[in-house]
């Protein structure tokens, strides 16, 4: 008995530590300056999965993402935490794409893997914090879902049923549904473990053909190029939009119902301060005056 | 038809706050678009639900009542509100940015193929030039929203689908009845027609909600601190601080990150947000995300050592010293004076 397990994966911009030079003078995101990592709540996603293959020998954990051609780096790095194989979806045709039309994409490329028990994602990316993703996964595929998991309890594989704890505002909740079924996961779920020397290895070279291209593409060599003839393992599998059988009406910006009208720097409106220093005469006559004006005490 | 629509969280038998904020900003909106705001319950046992919700300015409520509504799972609501909109065709579906609205939204929106903005800080009404097709759009919902992690402000539109769907979080609209007696009709609605058998699949088997642990929203004066507090040792100052002065104790993102504090503290955007009459911010650089949660706030107090920390720009304060200097002296200097 095994279960076949799909994590959907994301390479974000590292958003939460963001320099001053992040911004460009004219209000646009300077992406150079933000390192490229795999989204928290999605490693979050990827340990519920690889608890489940401890414990169900046999399972396979997938991991599936969707990028430009760099974004294999989130399959090396599912690799080498103990992940099977994986899929980088990738086409010009889903760039500028919402929430629905990356669903829409996901779901197609869900469907072109075909057998799956569970789909597990983080709950949300820290791009855009929607969280919108899982479950409009789950709604184009036709499955339940259950977000906001904190913990996997039990895969009952005869029963096909699934128990897991989530949190919910102000609580926990325990909840049984149906395999297959699509999971987000929360941030306070069990983080990643670790990356294991034996698979960073193993899976050290493995490139997607964009990647390779890359490379090649100054007509230098390859390296260890009679290694992906070896070892089909090392090739990162990029699917495009006709791999999937995607209608590309439906992908990008053109299957994106919302659209950005205006984005903007904030400039903070400045209102008339007082600035004090850290000495002690400042720090009591503000205390004395925020006293005598009732706003403390 | 194409009227505003809110969907109302239900815990038990109480409409939550943050649908009846939704509930008077959708009125407002209502009124701008001169159409009428009309609002969904459904859960279990909600005999009398109306005397909760018809003040708020509601022109009609759909009641939703059946076991199996209670606790909230996603198909059962999905199929409700998918079934009521197809023929209903609302322009504008606003819900809670909860757990639930965030499991809700996204599963009705991709049913219905409309556009759904997690998280607004601001809805507006207003028009929308596509210059590329030369079509312009009037009254549209304005969907307005901190994006990529706090650092710009993002408007977003949906010209073309309807509903215009948007979460908001609790807390940052201002809830406001607006007559006691106000006159909606009330419709109850055969639950069965609306949701297939088959949809009660996943089982709530146990639930434990718990009242929650601190005050942060209510409380009249907030000290929070931000990663520049180095630690959850140096957080310990800020509940001294807090306890002298009967105040909560928030955070940043960047700090409840960092494990300093924890996350249902976090204040901002993605977080609580807060109106207290004293804000006292510690250490915290001020992203959009964060000001976004504490921007109405009486009095901001500052203490940076940085001086062009831009939270300083909206502070009615700014100390210019570091926090292991100037929290000890707010202390010594309250406990001194207060007497």
């Amino acid at each position: 008995m095994s279960l076949k397990i799909v994590v959907l994966a994301k390479q974000v911009p590292d958003t939460r530590n963001v320099g001053k030079d992040a911004m460009n003078a004219d209000g646009t995101i300077n992406r150079a300056a933000l390192p490229a990592i795999f989204n928290p709540e999605d490693l979050n996603a990827l340990e519920q999965a690889l608890r489940l293959k401890d414990t169900h020998p046999g399972s396979t954990v997938t991991i599936l993402t969707m990028g430009p051609g760099r974004a294999a780096e989130i399959i090396r790095e599912g690799l080498y935490r103990g992940a099977d194989n994986g899929y980088l979806l990738t086409d010009r045709a889903f760039a500028g794409a919402d929430t629905l039309a990356t669903s829409y994409a996901i779901a197609t490329a869900i469907r072109k893997i075909g057998e799956y028990d569970l789909i597990i994602g983080g709950r949300q990316a820290i791009d855009g914090d929607t969280a919108q993703v899982g479950p409009q996964v789950a709604e184009k595929l036709g499955l339940s879902q259950i977000t906001y998991t904190e913990d996997i309890l039990n895969v009952d594989e005869t029963a096909r049923r699934i128990t897991v704890k989530r949190h919910i505002d102000g609580g926990v909740e325990t909840v049984e549904g149906p395999l297959p079924i699509v999971l987000t996961v929360n941030g306070s779920a069990a983080p990643c473990r670790p990356r294991n020397a034996k698979l960073l290895q193993k899976y050290k070279r493995a490139l997607g053909a964009q990647e390779k291209a890359a490379i090649t593409k100054e007509g230098a060599e390859l390296p260890y190029a009679e290694l992906y003839e070896k070892f089909p393992y090392l090739n990162i599998t990029e699917w495009n939009v006709a791999d999937v059988e995607g209608d590309t009406k439906q992908c990008g910006l053109s299957g994106s119902p919302t659209k950005v009208k205006k984005i903007e720097n904030i400039v903070f409106q400045a209102k008339e301060s007082k600035t004090l220093t850290g000495s002690d005469h400042d720090i009591e006559d503000l205390i004395v005056e925020l006293l005598a004006n009732h706003t403390i005490g | 038809m194409n009227n505003v629509f809110v969907y109302c969280e239900i815990e038990g038998t109480t409409v939550a706050d943050v649908s009846l904020e939704l509930l008077t900003k959708g009125r407002k909106l209502a009124n701008q678009l001169g159409c009428q705001l009309e609002a969904i319950t459904a859960g279990t046992g909600l005999t009398g639900i109306e005397k909760q919700v018809l003040p708020y300015g509601v022109d009609k409520l759909h009641v939703f009542d059946a076991p199996g509504l209670f606790p909230y799972t996603s198909l059962p609501h999905t199929s409700i509100l998918v079934n009521l909109f197809k023929e209903e065709k609302p322009q504008i579906c606003l819900m809670g940015a909860t757990v639930i609205g965030r499991d809700l939204g996204p599963r009705v929106s991709s049913a219905l193929t409309s556009g759904l903005t997690a998280d607004c800080t601001q809805l507006e009404i207003g028009s929308h030039e596509d210059k590329k097709n030369s079509i312009t759009y009037e009254n549209l919902l304005y969907q307005i929203r901190p994006a990529f992690g706090g650092n710009i402000v993002a408007t977003i539109v949906n010209p073309e689908h309807r509903p215009q769907m948007a979460t908001v979080r609790e807390g940052v609209m201002k809830k406001e009845i607006l007559d006691e007696n106000y006159k909606g009709e009330v419709v109850s609605h055969d639950v069965a027609k609306f949701v297939p058998e088959t949809d009660y699949v996943v089982k709530v088997i146990d639930r434990h909600v718990e009242k929650a642990k601190h005050n942060l929203k209510g409380a009249p004066i907030v000290i929070a601190g931000g990663y520049g507090m180095g630690s959850k040792e140096g957080f310990d100052k800020l509940f001294e601080l807090a306890k002298e002065l009967h105040a909560e104790v928030g955070a940043s993102r960047a700090a409840v990150d960092a494990g300093y504090a924890d996350h249902d503290r976090q204040i901002g955007q993605t977080g609580v947000t807060v109106r207290p009459k004293l804000y006292i911010a510690c250490g915290i650089s001020g992203q959009i995300q964060h000001i976004a949660g504490m921007q109405d706030a009486g009095i901001i107090i500052s203490v940076n050592n940085d001086p062009n920390a831009p939270i300083n720009a909206i502070a009615d304060y700014v100390i210019n010293g570091t926090v292991e200097e100037v929290v000890p002296k707010l202390i010594k200097y309250y406990k001194k004076n207060s007497k």
